[in-house]
């Protein structure tokens, strides 16, 4: 490459790096500040753990952080079955009627702003236990049915994009065989698409356990979940208990998501290797 | 069974909930549970009759508030739109240009914030921006700046804070994009003595068009809409219309408004969903 090119894309990322990652780092130093005042670092105290100490106490958090758990573990699960078997359909069969609906409905959640996807939500729910009694009040259910519906998303784009890259050749070979078709899908095609449904499921736990708009249109009473309790307290200004917050999280996400591509990575090297 | 089950599911909770949505946004405020009046109603000879009520609309249309809110999330989406791109294409350039084993670490880098939750990066930017935060701080110890400068609860906030928060959906499906590109076309052009500049402006920038729509338009739809951001950064001034439905909503309870509301900005935000499924189609088309 050009030298003077290289040098100015160069300059490019490194500021694009810098943007993305020092608002991350300063919540991870600022987590070990022992002053209230957030920003103004102490250094005759720090650093210091007071905060991790004092958030692991903080009940309000740690029943949000629960509800939140339940609620995204339920809606993992279920999107990813929704979501495999909506990749599945748009990528094997590809004259159905319905294709186009299908298609343009399991991927018009991604772009749709949330406020839009939360209240016509809740109003279903409204509207749905005036009708048939069913879902009673808001609360879990009503939440981990809303996040379902526009996780599922997601994992139909990771499993249809993963599913476009294989070769049918294997499960046309199975079937010629005299495979059934469930067979083929859970002997053959599913162990092939492993990577894509766990990456699915944990886009799925993550949009769940990050979600602050669709929860709070679609919660009940005592239902907070853990961004919800975040917000209001963000609202009223910066807390160091969040810091903390963030810093633990921001760990587990790096943690997982670097351990499970490198994970990938090997399986990949395998899969390529010559037999 | 298999195209069946999704099918009946995005049925009931994605396209019956709009049903729902429009029809309440033509019911009237009502002081009950839920706080709207029926539209269809018996009247007393067993007639059913609907009433249909739009002042919910020619509310929207009459109050220059809502019109403005309109306007300027169309506007906010769209510059932040650009300073994504400006930011994020070198990035994604840069990604796509580097050896294979650096590749998949920058890529990393990328998607590593996206996993991270929004709430906490948008809170991440009020310790830095305000008055006693880290960019103040740092500017006046070095003397650059004697006040601390007023950055928190302005439209600079918001626009660093979307900026901010979208420009992975705009890097992957760029990237994506790019990474497809035959890169001898470059050279080509530069051995018939195309300078870099011309080179890039003539053969990346138009093959890379189906890239940059799609990841533009996953910033734009979305920003138009958006409520944690304005109403974490962007202060009690920032007209965006995703929080105007919040407030129509939790604070004055006023769910027929709101509704119309969603439709309004739903009939907005169609055709560019539309536009972005056949930048979509035509994408894998390509790739077969």
């Amino acid at each position: 490459m050009n030298q003077r090119r290289s040098i100015f894309i160069i300059s490019c990322l490194a500021f694009g790096y810098a943007f993305l990652y020092i608002p991350i780092l300063s919540m991870v130093v600022f987590s070990f500040n022992a002053s209230k005042l957030v920003t103004v670092w102490d250094s005759a105290n720090s650093p210091t753990l007071k905060w991790y100490y004092s958030l692991l106490k903080n009940e309000e958090i740690l029943d949000a952080a629960w509800i939140s758990l339940k609620v995204a573990v339920i809606n993992a699960s279920g999107s990813v079955i929704l979501g495999t078997l909506t990749g599945f359909a748009l990528s094997r069969f590809t004259n159905f009627r319905g294709r186009f609906t299908l298609n343009a409905m399991a991927t018009a959640p991604l772009v749709m702003p949330e406020v839009i996807t939360g209240l016509s939500l809740l109003l279903l729910f409204v509207a749905m236990e005036q009708l048939i009694g069913w879902p009673a009040g808001r609360g879990i259910t009503t939440m981990t049915l809303s996040h379902m519906t526009f996780s599922m998303a997601y994992v139909t784009v990771v499993v249809q994009s993963r599913l476009a890259t294989f070769d049918t050749a294997l499960e046309e070979a199975a079937m010629d065989l005299g495979a059934r078709p469930l067979k083929v899908f859970f002997v053959i095609t599913m162990p092939i698409i492993f990577p894509a449904i766990l990456s699915g499921w944990l886009l799925a736990f993550t949009l769940s356990w990050d979600d602050l708009v669709i929860s709070s249109f679609t919660s009940g009473p005592g239902s907070s979940t853990l961004p919800m309790v975040v917000f209001s307290k963000v609202r009223l200004g910066v807390s160091p208990e969040i810091n903390v917050l963030a810093t633990l999280t921001i760990s587990a996400v790096t943690l997982i998501i670097v351990g499970v591509s490198l994970w990938m990575a090997r399986a990949g090297r395998i899969e390529k290797a010559p037999a | 069974m298999v195209v069946f089950l999704p099918y009946l599911w995005l049925m009931l909770f994605f396209v019956a909930p709009f049903v729902i949505v429009l029809k309440i946004s033509f019911a009237d405020v009502d002081l009950a549970i839920p706080p709207y009046t029926p539209l269809l109603q018996w009247t007393e000879k067993n007639v059913l009759a609907v009433k249909l009520n739009f002042n919910n609309y020619s509310f929207l249309f009459t109050d220059r508030l809502y019109i403005n809110a309109f306007l300027n999330s169309i506007k906010v989406a769209f510059i932040s739109t650009l300073l994504c791109l400006v930011v994020g294409y070198p990035m994604a350039y840069g990604i796509a240009r580097a050896k294979s084993s650096t590749r998949n670490f920058l890529l990393l880098l990328v998607i590593l914030p996206f996993w991270t939750s929004l709430l906490l990066r948008v809170y991440a930017w009020i310790g830095l921006l305000k008055a006693n935060g880290v960019i103040n701080n740092v500017l006046i110890s070095l003397g650059l700046i004697h006040e601390p400068l007023t950055m928190l609860y302005t439209p600079f906030a918001m626009y660093v804070g979307i900026v901010y928060s979208y420009l992975p959906f705009l890097i992957l499906p760029l990237y994506a994009n790019l990474e497809k590109m035959d890169w001898t076309l470059l050279e080509a052009a530069e051995d018939l003595g195309c300078r870099p500049w011309q080179a890039f402006y003539k053969i990346t920038l138009p093959l890379s068009r189906n890239g940059i729509l799609a990841g533009s338009m996953l910033v734009f739809i979305p920003a138009v809409g958006e409520f944690v951001i304005p109403a974490l950064l962007g202060g009690p001034n920032a007209l965006m219309i995703g929080r105007i439905l919040w407030d129509e909503f939790f604070s004055n309870r006023a769910w027929p408004v709101a509704s119309a509301v969603a439709i309004l900005l739903l009939i907005l935000l169609v055709p560019f969903m539309m536009w972005y499924q056949s930048i979509q189609a035509r994408e894998s088309a390509g790739a077969r």
